[in-house]
C-alpha cells in the first residue's frame, strides 16, 4: 500500500466537493497513507531542507538582535514601527482564514470547508506563531516580555488597560489558544484512526497519546459535537475582534493616516483576504504534489476565489475612502499624507499596491479564469505581496512624514530586517512541512461524513 | 490488536492533567516569592567592608547622631558618608591600638580614603533624594529599620519600586513630626493616621503627584 489506493477520474470537471467513487474506506486510506505508509517523498525532504535553511537564518538573525539590540534594525525616530510591526500585521492577518474557515464556515454549515479547514487552522496557528515573534523582539528588552501581563509584579504597576497595544496581547494570545484548541480537538478523532492503522509502536503510542483514548463510542462523538460548537461560537467573534484591535493599534494613534474609524472594518477584510490567498497559495501546490484533486476540488478553488475577490472589493473599498476622507476631512496634515502617499518618496509601493490588490484579483470575475489554476496561484501570490506592501505603506508612510517638517525622515529596512522576515516565512513553512508529513492534513472523519451525506443526497 | 496502553494511563492521564495545573499555579507562585525574595532584593544581606563598622555601638551605644557621620542627608539628595577624618576625630585618641581599626589609620595616613561597599543602591534610572523625605517628616526608620541595632549595615526593605508607591499613595500612615526623623524608637503618642493627615496637611505633601513616573524616572 505504497500508492494512493484510488486514482480514478479527478472532480476538476465537476463542481462537486467531492470526487466520485469514494467511499468511507477509500478516503481514509488516501488521506492516511500520507502520514503513515507511504515514502516521504523526495520533494517534501528538498522543501523541508530549504526551509529549515531559512530557519536558522530566523535563529541567527535573532540571536544577534538579542546581543546587539534593535539598533541593527532600520528603526529609528521618526520610524520606530519598521519591519516589525509590518510583518506582525502581516502575519496576523494571514492567520484570520483558519478561523473564518472552520468557525464561520461551521455555524453557516458551509460543507465545502471541510477538506480545507484543517489544513486552513495549521496554517493559522503557524502564522499566529510568526506575528507573535515580532512584537516580543521588537520590545528592546525581550526578556521582559512578562511584563505585558496584569500580575502582581514588584514594580506595583499594572499595565495601561487604556492602551490598544495591552488589549492586542490579549486578543492575540486568545486567539492562538482557541485556534490551537480548536484544531486538536478537531484532530482527536483523526488521530485514534492514526493510531489504530499505525503499524510502528512508536507511532501508535505517539498517536495514542494524542488521541487521548478517543474510542469513538456514541457518548465521545456526542461530547465531541458539543465542544466542537461550543469552540465554533467562541471562536466566532475572534475572527473580527482581533484585527480590529490591531488596528486601533493605529486608530487610536493621532498620527495622520492612521486617525481614522474605517480602519477596524478594513482591516477585517484585509486579514481574511490575505489569510484566503495565502490558503490558495498553498493549498493548490499541495493538492498538486499529493494528487489530492479529488478531495481539495475545483469547487473549493472556485469558492475560495469568491471570496478573494469579494474581501479584495472590500478593502479596495478602504482604500477609496481612506483617500476620500483624507481630502473631505480639509485637514492640512491628512491632505498631506495622502499626497505624499500618492506622489512621494514611497509613491511607487503605494501604486504597485494597488495594483497587486485591486488590479489583479479582477480577473476572478471571469469563471473561466477561476478554473484555471496557475492563474489562481499567480493571483494569490500576488495577493499575498500587495497585502504586506499595504502595511508597509501605512505604517511608513504615516510615520515618516507627520507633523513637523523638521522631523521628517526616511525608512527602509536593513540586512537584519529582511533576514528575520525571510526567517519567518522559512519557519512557517518548515511547521507546514511537518505538519504535511506528521499529521493529516485534512479531516479524515468529516470526509467520511461527507461521503455519506453526498450519498444520501445523490439517492 | 492489543491495547498499547495498560488501563492504569486512564488514571496517569487524569492525574497528570490535573496535577500539571497545580504544578503550573506553584511555579507561578514561587516566582513570585522568589521575585521578592533576599535573592532578589539583597535584604539583610551583609556586604564585606574594609572596616567592621557598628551603627549599634556608635548609635545606640555611644550616642552620636545620624548627621553627624551623614553630613548631607537634610539638604542634598545624598545622604552622605563619612570621611575618615570624621572617624579619627575619636579614634585618633580611643582605641587606637585596635587591629579593626588599622584600614581606618593607614588611610588617614595615607590620605587614601576607605572604600566602603554600597549596601542601599537603587538603580540608575531611578532618581532619589533624602532632603525632601527628611524635610517632610520621613524617619530614617521607616525605610532604613533600626539601624541603631544593627552590629553590621544591612538593607531593611526591598527598595522596590512597589515599596516606594506602597508610601507615596499614602504618605499619611508613614510621617512623623520633622524633630522626630532622626528618632530611632519614636512611636505616635496618638493614632498614627490621624497625626499622618495632619502632617500632611502641614506640610504640604501633595499625594496626587507622587505617583506619577516622572517623580523618579526624570
Ligand atoms: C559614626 C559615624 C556614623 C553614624 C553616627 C551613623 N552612621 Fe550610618 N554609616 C556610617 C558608615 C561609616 C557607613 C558605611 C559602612 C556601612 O555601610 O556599614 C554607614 C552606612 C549607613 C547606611 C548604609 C549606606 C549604604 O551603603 O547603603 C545607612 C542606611 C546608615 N548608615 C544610616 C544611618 C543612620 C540612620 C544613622 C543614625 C541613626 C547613622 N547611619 C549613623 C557611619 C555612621
Ligand atoms: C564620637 C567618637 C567616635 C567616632 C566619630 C567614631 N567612633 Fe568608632 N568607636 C568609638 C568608641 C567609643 C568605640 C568603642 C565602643 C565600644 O566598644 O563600646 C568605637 C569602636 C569602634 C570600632 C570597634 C573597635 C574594636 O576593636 O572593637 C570600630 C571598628 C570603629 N569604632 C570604627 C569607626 C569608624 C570606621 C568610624 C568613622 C566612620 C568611627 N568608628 C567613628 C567612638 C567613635
Ligand atoms: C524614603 C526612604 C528613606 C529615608 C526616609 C531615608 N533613606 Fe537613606 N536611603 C534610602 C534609599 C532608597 C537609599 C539608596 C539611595 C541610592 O541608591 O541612590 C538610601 C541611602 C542612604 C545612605 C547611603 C548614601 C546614599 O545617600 O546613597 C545613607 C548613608 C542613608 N541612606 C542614610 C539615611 C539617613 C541618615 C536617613 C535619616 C535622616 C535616611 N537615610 C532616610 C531611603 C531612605
Ligand atoms: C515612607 C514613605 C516614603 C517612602 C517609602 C518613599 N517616599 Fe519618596 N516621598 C515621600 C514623601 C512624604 C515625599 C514628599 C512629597 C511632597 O513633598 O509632596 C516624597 C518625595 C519624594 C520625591 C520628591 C518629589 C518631588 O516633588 O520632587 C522623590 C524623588 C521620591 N520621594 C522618591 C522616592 C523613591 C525613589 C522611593 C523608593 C526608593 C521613595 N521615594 C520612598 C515619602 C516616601
Ligand atoms: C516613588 C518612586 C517611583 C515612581 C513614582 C515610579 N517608579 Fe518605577 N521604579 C522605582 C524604583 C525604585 C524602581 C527600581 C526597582 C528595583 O530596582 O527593583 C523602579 C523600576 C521601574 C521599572 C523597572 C525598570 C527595570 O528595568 O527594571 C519600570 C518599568 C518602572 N519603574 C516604571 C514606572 C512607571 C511606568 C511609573 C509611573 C506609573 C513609575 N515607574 C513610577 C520607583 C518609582
Amino acid at each position: 500500500m505504497t500508492e494512493p489506493v484510488i486514482d480514478k477520474p479527478t472532480a476538476s470537471a465537476t463542481h462537486d466537493v467531492i470526487g466520485p467513487g469514494h467511499t468511507f474506506g477509500s478516503v481514509t486510506d488516501k488521506i492516511s497513507v500520507i502520514v503513515l505508509t507511504q515514502k516521504t517523498p523526495q520533494g517534501w525532504w528538498i522543501g523541508f531542507g530549504l526551509s529549515f535553511l531559512l530557519v536558522m537564518v530566523l535563529f541567527y538573525a535573532i540571536t544577534y538582535l538579542l546581543a546587539a539590540g534593535v539598533g541593527i534594525w532600520g528603526v529609528n525616530v521618526p520610524v520606530a514601527w519598521g519591519f516589525a510591526i509590518v510583518n506582525f500585521v502581516w502575519w496576523i492577518g494571514i492567520g484570520h482564514a483558519g478561523t473564518l474557515i472552520s468557525a464561520i464556515l461551521l455555524l453557516l454549515r458551509q460543507r465545502w470547508r471541510t477538506s480545507i479547514n484543517r489544513f486552513a487552522e495549521a496554517m493559522t496557528l503557524f502564522a499566529v506563531a510568526c506575528a507573535g515573534i515580532f512584537p516580543l523582539i521588537h520590545l528592546g528588552r525581550p526578556w521582559f516580555f512578562y511584563w505585558l501581563f496584569p500580575y502582581p509584579n514588584p514594580m506595583g504597576i499594572w499595565p495601561q488597560f487604556r492602551s490598544p497595544l495591552v488589549w492586542d496581547v490579549f486578543a492575540v494570545s486568545t486567539y492562538a489558544t482557541v485556534s490551537l484548541l480548536f484544531w486538536y480537538i478537531g484532530l482527536i478523532p483523526d488521530l485514534a484512526t492514526l493510531r489504530d492503522r499505525a503499524r510502528h509502536r512508536f507511532a501508535r503510542m505517539a498517536y495514542g497519546i494524542l488521541a487521548m483514548g478517543w474510542r469513538g463510542s456514541a457518548i465521545h462523538w456526542h461530547r465531541y459535537e458539543t465542544a466542537y460548537l461550543l469552540l465554533a461560537g467562541l471562536a466566532t467573534p475572534l475572527v473580527v475582534s482581533v484585527h480590529t484591535i490591531v488596528s486601533f493599534d493605529f486608530a487610536v494613534g493621532i498620527v495622520p493616516g492612521w486617525h481614522s474609524t474605517i480602519f477596524p472594518p478594513y482591516f477585517v477584510a484585509g486579514a481574511i483576504y490575505s489569510g484566503f490567498a495565502m490558503v490558495m497559495t498553498l493549498a493548490i501546490p499541495l493538492r498538486a504534489a499529493y494528487r489530492l484533486q479529488d478531495l481539495i476540488t475545483m469547487r473549493h478553488l472556485d469558492n475560495m476565489a469568491k471570496v478573494l475577490l469579494t474581501t479584495g472589493l472590500i478593502v479596495a473599498y478602504g482604500y477609496l475612502m481612506e483617500t476620500f476622507f483624507a481630502w473631505y476631512s480639509g485637514n492640512e496634515f491628512e491632505m498631506y499624507m495622502m499626497a505624499n502617499r500618492l506622489a512621494g518618496p514611497y509613491a511607487p509601493m503605494y501604486w504597485a499596491l494597488l495594483f497587486c490588490n485591486i488590479i489583479v484579483p479582477q480577473v476572478l470575475w471571469f469563471p473561466r479564469l477561476r478554473a484555471h489554476v496557475p492563474l489562481l496561484f499567480i493571483v494569490a501570490l500576488i495577493v499575498n505581496i500587495g497585502m504586506w506592501l499595504e502595511r508597509y505603506i501605512i505604517v511608513v508612510t504615516s510615520l515618516h512624514r507627520d507633523f513637523l517638517p523638521s522631523s521628517w525622515g526616511m525608512y527602509s529596512g536593513t540586512i537584519w530586517d529582511w533576514a528575520t522576515f525571510v526567517g519567518t516565512i522559512g519557519l512557517f513553512l518548515a511547521l507546514l512541512f511537518l505538519f504535511i508529513r506528521l499529521l493529516p492534513m485534512i479531516s479524515i472523519f468529516e470526509m467520511r461524513e461527507l461521503v455519506h451525506t453526498e450519498e444520501s443526497e445523490r439517492n | 490488536m492489543a491495547q498499547i496502553f495498560h488501563p492504569s494511563t486512564n488514571t496517569l492521564s487524569r492525574v497528570t492533567i490535573f496535577g500539571a495545573l497545580f504544578l503550573i499555579i506553584g511555579l507561578l507562585w514561587l516566582l513570585a516569592q522568589i521575585n521578592r525574595s533576599p535573592y532578589v532584593t539583597d535584604v539583610n544581606v551583609v556586604r564585606a567592608q574594609p572596616v567592621p563598622f557598628s551603627h549599634q555601638h556608635h548609635v545606640s551605644g555611644i550616642g552620636i547622631d545620624c548627621r553627624y557621620c551623614h553630613k548631607s542627608v537634610e539638604n542634598s539628595s545624598f545622604a552622605g558618608i563619612p570621611s575618615t577624618s570624621t572617624c579619627m576625630n575619636c579614634h585618633a585618641h580611643i582605641w587606637t591600638n585596635s587591629e579593626m581599626l588599622e584600614p581606618v589609620r593607614e588611610s588617614f595616613r595615607t590620605g587614601r580614603p576607605l572604600r566602603w561597599t554600597r549596601v542601599h543602591d537603587l538603580p540608575d534610572f531611578v532618581y532619589f533624594n533624602h532632603s525632601i523625605h527628611v524635610q517632610k517628616g520621613v524617619g530614617c526608620v521607616t525605610c532604613h529599620g533600626r539601624v541603631d541595632l544593627m552590629p553590621l549595615m544591612r538593607q531593611a526593605e526591598s527598595l522596590q519600586m512597589e515599596w516606594c508607591l506602597a508610601c507615596h499613595r499614602a504618605p499619611a500612615r508613614f510621617v512623623r513630626p520633622r524633630e522626630h526623623v532622626f528618632q530611632m524608637d519614636w512611636v505616635p503618642s496618638i493614632d498614627q493616621q490621624d497625626l499622618g493627615e495632619e502632617l500632611v496637611r502641614k506640610y504640604n505633601i501633595r499625594v496626587e503627584q507622587l505617583t506619577d513616573c516622572s517623580i523618579c524616572h526624570r
